[in-house]
């Protein structure tokens, strides 16, 4: 787990950089953007399940109320996008700190179903209340002028500022993962017993954890709904609580970029078979059966196990 | 009660039932303060459940927990852990992810504060450094500094994990098992140690190396199907008729 910002590492890091500050001239934006709002919003989930070992089965709620939030402050009240996402996070922020403060109570299982039943139950709200707009939803949500002059109209604008805000984020939530507390976070994920055995108190750090997940996850819904201009039942529903788990599952949990990388595959792999219709979800199961056999660590994860066996062996020849 | 202050931790009457299952029933047991106290008795006979008891991992069904006069029967188990009575685990509890240093290092970071800084780089938790070497130097573990802990053998677990409750520099340790496991090196290693640091702690202790027992307890409590058999020192105790029986009677010993 250690050794994530190696030389080889960061070297990987500045390439991947690189190739996505010249890749909106080489694919459509849209998709690009839609790949970085569900890579920020597997990371933010892999927080929790991979140095928490928490699995949520709800975090659609954050991600979807978030857009909603977000869709109403731009449209109704016509404030400018940074205050509209970030009435978004500080939403989904709040509704981490209610949910997680029952869900922590329990774990394993039931800690899934807890979170999922408040997820039903929001979902149930957005179909109710008023101002979501039930099955039509918020459209055409402006994409408004950042801090007043920056014309997030610009499809190339509007890229440049989703993909600072993924690399900030994911910067930020590599720090929390190597902060002092997150040294305690993952010696909870070990051995919980140990670690209230030291006098930890256990629940408020995964408490502390969810809230952060929380609020990232919707920092993504938000910036979709920036880049979609819509805000829809979509989000909310437990199929986008599924797919984050898909995603993280993929690319492989408790690593940095594992994450990111399942998030472009499945949106990849919706878009490419766009046209198969139903099929996409089969095509989905199978390549997403395929690579749990294949890589057990996720792709990143048996990507460097990988390479680690490859760079040890060079260097024993 | 003049006399109570010579005791650090004292239970009245600690009975816990599991289903029906009495584990530990009606146990009295007081351990002087800076003593090395040894609780003993055949498999199964309640040891571990009474230190998930003083600890707090269990709720008593019955009876009454007392640490430095204070009650802590219904205490959460990290509020324990912070009044100054720390546990190890009989089965090797430490964090397998995390290398050597690292785990003895979280205990530091406890009492350091700080620990829900989010936001700062944990190179700032590089201030303990030299105190988690000299922690690890106590066990004999320098070696193993950056290895992670999950790849350590059963008896350098034990070690490590020694290393890391003493980190938190509590007034009193309880102790499962220390040694089993370890090489034989290992074991006068760690009776060295818990003699020593016992100069200004209070230890309670289960082992079921009579050696060491003998060799390091002022006192020995005797346990046998929940109730305390015998008490006194390792001279009274193992002159107990009773005592002798409940040994020769169980297949292990
Ligand atoms: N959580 C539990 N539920 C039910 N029974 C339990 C539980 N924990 C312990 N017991 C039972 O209580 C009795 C005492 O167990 P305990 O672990 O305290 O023994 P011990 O003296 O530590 O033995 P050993 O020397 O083998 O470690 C045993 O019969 C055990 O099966
Ligand atoms: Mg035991």
């Amino acid at each position: 787990m250690g050794g994530l910002w190696g030389k080889r590492e960061r070297l990987a890091m500045l390439l991947l950089l690189l190739l996505a500050l010249v890749a909106p001239f080489l694919v459509y934006p849209v998709f690009l953007m839609k790949g970085l709002c569900f890579a920020l919003f597997a990371s933010a989930f892999n927080l929790l399940l991979g140095y928490s070992g928490l699995l949520s089965f709800g975090h659609a709620m954050f991600f979807g109320f978030a857009a909603y939030v977000t869709a109403h402050m731009g449209k109704v009240w016509g404030v400018n996008p940074e205050w509209a996402i970030l009435g978004g996070v500080v939403t989904a922020a709040a509704l981490g700190l209610l949910t997680g403060w029952l869900a922590i109570r329990r774990t394993g299982i039931y800690f899934a179903m807890v979170t999922l039943a408040f997820a039903q139950m929001m979902y149930f709200v957005a179909i109710q209340a008023p101002f979501t707009h039930g099955e039509d939803g918020i459209q055409g949500v402006p994409r408004g002028r950042l801090f007043g002059f920056i014309d997030l109209g610009e499809s190339l604008t509007l890229y440049y500022f989703v993909l600072l805000v993924f690399v900030a984020s994911l910067w930020f939530l590599n720090r929390v993962v190597q902060s002092p507390f997150g040294q305690v976070l993952k010696a909870i994920r070990d051995n919980e017993q140990r670690a209230i055995s030291l006098g930890y108190a256990v629940n408020r750090f995964k408490l502390l954890a969810f809230v952060l997940s929380a609020a990232f996850s919707g920092l993504a819904g938000s910036m979709k709904c920036q880049v979609f201009q819509l805000a829809s039942l979509a989000d909310v529903h437990w199929h986008s609580s599924g797919e984050v788990v898909l995603m993280t599952l993929l690319g492989g949990i408790g690593s940095l970029m594992g994450p990111a990388v399942g998030a472009f595959l499945v949106v990849s792999i919706e878009n490419y078979f766009a046209e198969a219709g139903a099929w996409v979800t089969i095509i989905q199961g199978g390549i997403f059966v395929f690579c749990v056999l294949l890589f057990r660590a996720g792709i990143i994860g048996t990507l460097s196990q990988w390479l680690k066996g490859l760079y040890s062996g060079v260097g024993k020849a | 009660m003049a006399v109570a202050a010579d005791y650090i931790v004292e239970t009245r009457d600690l009975t816990k039932e599991f289903k029906g299952f009495t584990a530990v029933s009606g146990v009295s047991l007081r351990v002087r303060r800076h003593s090395i106290h040894a609780l003993i008795g055949p498999n199964g006979a309640g040891k571990t459940t009474c230190f998930n008891l003083l600890t707090k991992f269990l709720v008593p069904t019955s009876g009454r927990i007392f640490f430095n006069q204070r009650d802590i029967t219904h205490a959460q188990p990290a509020a324990v852990a912070r009044l100054g009575m720390v546990r190890s685990f009989q089965i090797s509890a430490v964090f397998s992810h995390l290398s050597v240093l690292e785990n003895v290092r979280v205990a530091l970071q406890r009492r350091r504060g700080g620990y829900f800084h989010f936001w700062r780089s944990d190179r700032i938790l590089d201030q303990l450094n030299d105190q988690v070497m000299d922690l690890l130097q106590s066990v004999g573990m320098t070696g193993d500094v950056h290895r992670l802990a999950g790849e350590l053998s059963y008896g350098r677990k034990r070690a490590l994990e020694i290393a890391t409750t003493l980190a938190l520099d509590p007034e009193m340790l309880l102790l499962d098992e220390p040694m089993a496991g370890m090489s034989s090196e290992d074991v006068l290693l760690i009776a060295a140690l818990i003699r020593r640091i016992s100069a200004n702690r209070t230890i309670l202790m289960v082992e079921h190396n009579l050696n060491v027992v003998a060799e390091l307890s002022d006192r020995i409590s005797v346990l046998k199907q929940g109730r305390i058999l015998a008490e006194g020192t390792y001279q009274e105790v193992s002159n107990n008729p009773e005592v002798v029986e409940a040994y020769m009677g169980s297949p292990d010993d």
